[in-house]
């Protein structure tokens, strides 16, 4: 028990909070718990009229009860009564619970609304002030239509006390926040303004924080807070540290007000007014004249205030960016703070220096204290500050110190922590490619950073450096040594041996002539890392072998040597073993003209944005460089992507894949297999492959009524394709995984459940399946094949639920699976006659579903005629008298019995519309088709 | 209802949100959202990190996001949010949050990223106080906003230590809230703060005494 308890205490809480400390299990704390909780239920319920104290004992314990974790779902109404309560603590714990615990039921809703109406028409500043509290915090939209109008009354009234606007004005700025459009400016708004010069420095303080949400909005209407604001922080900086009383904190006069203050004019321009600007800038000097001032005490809080109103400051001048003398003040004075004991004051230094950077008064600045800012990045223990030299380096980078900048990241880079890797990785690629002068330089650091940080390097990064090597035939004599050397290493990263593949397969030749590599030491490297490699690295190897039969005839027989093992040509991998096949078959059928135009050099790659710059864009890392001025600068200096001096795109297209052959847009091969699709992704723009949508949602699964082949779903992280086959009762599908990221999937497991109502009565589709592999790496694709066997009609699709874990967070994804009753069909030619007459025999109400619906694709003859098709039944032409109109005829085929269905399709092109009948000899079969056939026309 | 509604609906708002550049109408779009965002929130079983770090960032301009006072065994003694979440969310952002925080070495500098919020924590005796705020905002202030509020705890309870606000937490509510309302300083004065709560518990004691229960 505490020695001072202050005011009433409520015994019998007190003696409760005791008894959950004392108890010594979590279980003992539950108990205890619930042994409360039905004892005040009791209470509650008991015939006996609660008194108001025990009333506020109980609802005081429930709200410790919830506040230590645990649900509460009673005891509002006993809170709501004593709103009521015209005690001053009854009513105060009964806000208390309201706050905490809101509740949108709206019964309650009113009830409460009701009590604040009171308590804030009572004229009572104590009751008032918790009315307004409880609004604050709860701000409901149903608190801002019951009060958004009758607050900025309360606000501007002029026998309002100074503690109820204080609250009045944060209330109003909490409903303004959740309930815009209920918050309507008034004449109200310009008194607010005025509320910058009230006489109550509370007042003020509060005031300013709605001015400045309420001038971010409407600018136009606040803009005289502009010069009311300049003049109440002059008046603040040049008071002696005594004069403000009690709002002086530590010799720092008004603190968090100047702060306020110096925030509303960063939502505003420069003043425009001379007079204005001037003591504005008299000011912002002053501030900084006093950071050079002896501190007035020792205490951390005075020079944590003092320096408050300082970064504050640099903030405005930063925003105006206008001053350079001030600018470089500012910058000298951050540089003062590089080197503090204090760690706050470095990591903010460092932070704030990175806004510096981008302003072309202070750059250059800013650049004199790179040893600073190195030091810093190998000497600071806090990982968080080092991320904020590692952001400064970045935003301080420019051609003048390109190399040692990036040298130094690289080298941070081998210790560096690993939250923080990829996106060093991203920066380093980055800078290296903007400041690259010499090509040689670029292909050095991209190589060191897969050196060194291989796991980091994202596919985007790797891509970018042979895109830019391809465009550059300076470079790539070099590229193609250095990255033999590279790869001699006994273990390098498997994005070393990508890259080593992709320019050894185009540019091998280059440096064959050298007996130390010759093409069959080239290619005996490659293959020694083969059988370490993933699949979709295997595959890019086997492209370069295919190369290097065009390149160095004499490498031939080896290489279709190694084709022709049963570790290729039957390798269990699709992409893999008809890679091998097709190589083999290739090299050894064409001649060598053929070969040469097949395997010919990949054209240069069409000047477009950094891949990597696309990413980082994503990624929002603080300290980022304005992508526009990187882009400028790229533009001045642009001659990576090198298109001017490659002359324009030659006639054939250059595929953006990554893979060497282009399989994509020239397909010398003949086919592209479906399951390559995850190799050839195109990475390079955002506008690849018409790629379907990220938000999924049942259309997944409509489109897949007609079809059996295709793309379920799509995000970020994962794509998920489809191919099924279909025999009698029987299915198979086939759903293919591919992890779109570079980091590997953990625990994937998947699996199917059939929903609710298929269970609960007999199984009407069993689906079976093996468990996949618990891991996905990065760009990988698993298969997995479901069984699927049809015992009765079923009208509810089985779910796929997909679990894995993506970074750290565990994801969670639920589809429904295309299986549809019409993928039983069994088509059914027969003639008119025979028709009409099974049509009459099905002609029982129940046995017939129709439906009438307006268009919402082509109603294009062929179109349909293919949907009909895919539905899985007979078309029948010359039975319906009408040409316009389909019938169509099949047998749906289940374990236990067969079910025929009629159907016909009656389109009206004027209208727009169909009309959709059904006769099938199982009622509940007429209308599950109905409803599927009726969403795909 | 099929779980991938909300979160298309979800998906349309926030580009809508995104692209229309009028006030008016993405005021009404971002409360559709707030909408949705609940829905969604509500049929996941966990709640999208992604999600919640979307809705900090268009739900709120330059103020606290919330305070939390836990103690060095991570027990939590104070929570006061000023963004509304539901509460499956609070106890997830707590964890990660108490987690973090605790794992902090002493020397560490009191600021982090946090998601695209920064965390201001100071400790004080066994108890660690710890604020979220805004990209745009400011640290040491926030540092100060978090010693005042001790120092207004310290003079109410007299040396205040972790029992008192476990005993008397609807006080330390109390004097929250005179000194922080909706994220934002109300009052700085220690005097005036101190002033408010006193007047309060003043006004209990006559109601005692006339109670007679003195």
């Amino acid at each position: 028990m505490p020695a001072v308890s202050k005011g009433d205490g409520m015994r019998g809480l007190a003696v409760f909070i005791s008894d959950i400390r004392n108890c010594k299990s979590k279980e003992a704390e539950i108990k205890r718990i619930n042994k409360e909780l039905a004892n005040i239920r009791s209470k509650f319920k008991g015939d006996k009229a609660l008194d108001g104290y025990s009333k506020k004992k109980y609802v005081c314990k429930l709200l410790f009860i919830f506040l230590l974790g645990h649900d509460i779902d009673f005891g509002h109404m006993e809170a709501v009564n004593l709103l009521s309560s015209n005690k001053y603590t009854e009513k105060q714990i009964g806000y208390l619970f309201i706050s905490v615990l809101v509740n949108s039921n709206s019964e309650l809703i009113r009830l409460i609304n009701n009590a604040i109406k009171n308590d804030l028409s009572s004229r009572n500043p104590t009751f008032m002030c918790l009315a307004l509290h409880c609004i604050a915090n709860v701000g409901s939209r149903e608190m801002a239509e019951a009060f958004a109008s009758e607050i900025p009354r309360i606000l501007v009234a002029g026998d309002t006390m100074d503690s109820v606007k204080q609250s009045a004005a944060l209330c109003l700025l909490r409903l303004y926040k959740t309930s815009p459009d209920l918050v309507l400016m008034g004449e109200w708004t310009s008194r607010v303004v005025h509320l910058l010069n009230d006489q109550h420095m509370g007042v003020v303080t509060a005031a300013i924080s709605l001015i400045t949400c309420l001038s971010q909005k409407n600018p136009d209407e606040f803009k005289t807070c502009v010069s009311l604001a300049v003049s109440r922080l002059s008046r603040i900086v040049s008071s002696a540290s005594t004069d403000l009383q009690d709002y002086t904190y530590y010799f720092v006069p008004a603190p968090w007000l100047s702060c306020k203050l110096l925030r509303l004019l960063q939502c505003y321009p420069p003043p425009e007014d001379g007079a204005v600007k001037g003591r504005l800038v008299e000011c912002l000097e002053t501030i900084l004249n006093k950071a050079q001032e002896p501190p007035k005490s020792k205490k951390v809080q005075h020079s944590n205030a003092k320096n408050a109103i300082l970064f504050e400051a640099i903030s405005l001048i930063i925003h105006y960016d206008s001053e350079p003398n001030l600018l470089v003040r500012a910058c000298n004075q951050l540089g003062q703070f590089l080197q503090h004991r204090e760690t706050n004051l470095r990591y903010l230094a460092l932070e704030s220096m990175c806004t510096l950077a981008s302003s072309e008064f202070s750059h250059e600045a800013v650049k004199t204290h790179i040893e600073t800012v190195i030091n810093a990045l190998k000497t600071e223990r806090d990982v968080s500050v080092r991320q904020r030299a590692a952001d400064l380096l970045y935003a301080m980078c420019d051609r003048s110190n390109a190399k040692q900048i990036v040298a130094e990241m690289l080298s941070y880079l081998e210790t560096a922590d690993y939250s923080i890797r990829e996106e060093m990785v991203l920066k380093v690629a980055i800078l290296a490619e903007k400041y690259a002068v010499d090509y040689s330089w670029y292909v050095d650091t991209i190589l060191n950073l897969i050196r060194i940080a291989g796991d980091y390097v994202s596919e985007e990064v790797w891509y970018r450096v042979i895109q830019i090597v391809i465009n550059r035939d300076d470079v790539q004599g070099y590229a193609a040594k250095t990255v033999f050397e590279a790869l001699q290493a006994p273990a390098c990263h498997e994005n070393m041996v990508k890259v080593g593949g992709y320019i050894l397969g185009e540019f091998g030749n280059l440096i064959a002539g050298d007996p130390r590599s010759s093409p069959l030491v080239q290619f005996n490297l490659l293959h020694s890392k083969f059988h370490l490699c993933s699949v979709p690295t295997r595959a890019l190897l086997l492209s370069a072998y295919i190369k290097f039969i065009n390149l160095f005839p004499e490498t031939k027989a080896t290489i279709q040597e190694v084709l022709r093992c049963d570790s290729q040509i039957r390798n269990s991998d699709v992409e893999l073993q008809q890679r091998a096949v097709e190589y083999l078959k290739l090299s050894s059928i064409a001649s060598t003209d053929v070969l040469a135009t097949v395997l010919e050099e990949m054209p240069p790659f069409p000047e477009r944005e950094s891949s990597i710059l696309a990413k980082l864009k994503k990624k929002k890392g603080p300290g980022a460089v304005s992508v526009t001025e990187l882009e400028d600068s790229k533009r001045e200096g642009g001659e990576l992507n090198g298109g001017s001096d490659r002359g324009p795109d030659t006639s054939s297209t250059p595929s953006p894949s990554a893979d060497l052959l282009g399989i994509r847009s020239s397909a010398p091969v003949g086919t592209a297999p479906a399951s390559a699709g995850n190799l050839l992704v195109d990475v390079f723009s955002e506008a690849g492959p018409a790629a379907p949508s990220a938000a999924v949602n049942d259309d997944g699964f409509l489109r897949f009524v007609c079809k059996n082949n295709g793309v379920l779903f799509e995000n970020q992280l994962l794509q998920i394709g489809i191919k099924s086959e279909y025999r009698q009762n029987l299915g198979r599908m086939y759903l293919f995984y591919g992890n779109k990221t570079s980091v590997q999937f953990a625990s994937f497991t998947t699996s199917v459940s059939c929903p609710g109502e298929l269970q609960s009565h007999i199984l009407s589709l069993n689906v079976q399946t093996k468990q996949v592999e618990p891991l996905v790496e990065g760009g990988a694709q698993i298969q997995q094949v479901l069984n699927i066997e049809c015992l009765t009609d079923f009208s509810d699709a089985p779910l796929l639920n997909i679990k894995f874990r993506y970074g750290g967070a565990l994801q969670n994804l639920t589809l429904k699976l295309p299986v549809t009753i019409n993928k039983f069909f069994q088509p059914t030619e027969m003639s008119s006659h025979d028709f009409f007459q099974r049509w009459k025999q099905l002609s029982q109400p129940q046995q017939e579903a129709q439906k009438i619906f307006k268009a919402n694709h082509s109603m294009d003859t062929e179109v349909l005629k293919a949907k009909l098709l895919g539905l899985g039944t007979a078309l029948l032409d010359n039975v319906d008298p009408n040409p316009e109109n389909y019938v169509c005829a099949g047998v749906i085929q289940t374990k236990g019995q067969q079910v025929g269905c009629l159907l016909r399709l009656e389109p009206n092109a004027q209208a727009q519309m169909y009309r959709l009948t059904l006769r099938c000899s199982k009622d509940s079969v007429s209308r599950r088709l109905c409803e599927l056939l009726a969403e795909q026309f | 209802m099929h779980f991938l509604y909300p979160m298309c609906c979800f998906n349309s708002l926030l580009n809508l949100t995104c692209q229309n550049q009028n006030n008016y109408i993405q005021d009404h779009l971002k409360s559709a959202l707030f909408d949705a965002f609940c829905l969604t929130a509500d049929v996941f079983n966990r709640p999208l990190c992604s999600l919640i770090s979307l809705f900090f960032h268009f739900f709120s301009s330059f103020q606290m996001q919330f305070m939390l006072l836990f103690s060095r065994q991570g027990k939590l003694r104070l929570q006061k949010w000023y963004v509304p979440l539901s509460d499956k969310e609070k106890k997830k952002i707590t964890r990660e949050l108490v987690q973090t925080v605790l794992a902090r070495k002493p020397k560490m500098c009191s600021f982090l990223e946090w998601r695209d919020l920064k965390i201001v924590y100071k400790r004080y005796a066994s108890l660690y106080f710890c604020c979220a705020i805004e990209d745009q905002d400011n640290e040491l202030i926030t540092l100060e906003i978090i010693h005042r509020y001790v120092e207004l705890l310290d003079k109410y309870f007299g040396s205040v230590c972790e029992l008192d606000i476990i005993f008397n937490f609807e006080k330390a509510y109390f004097i929250l809230d005179e000194f922080l309302l909706g994220g934002e300083a109300q009052e700085t004065s220690k005097k005036n703060v101190l002033k408010a709560i006193e007047q309060a518990d003043l006004l209990q004691e006559e109601q005692k005494d006339m109670l007679g229960l003195h």
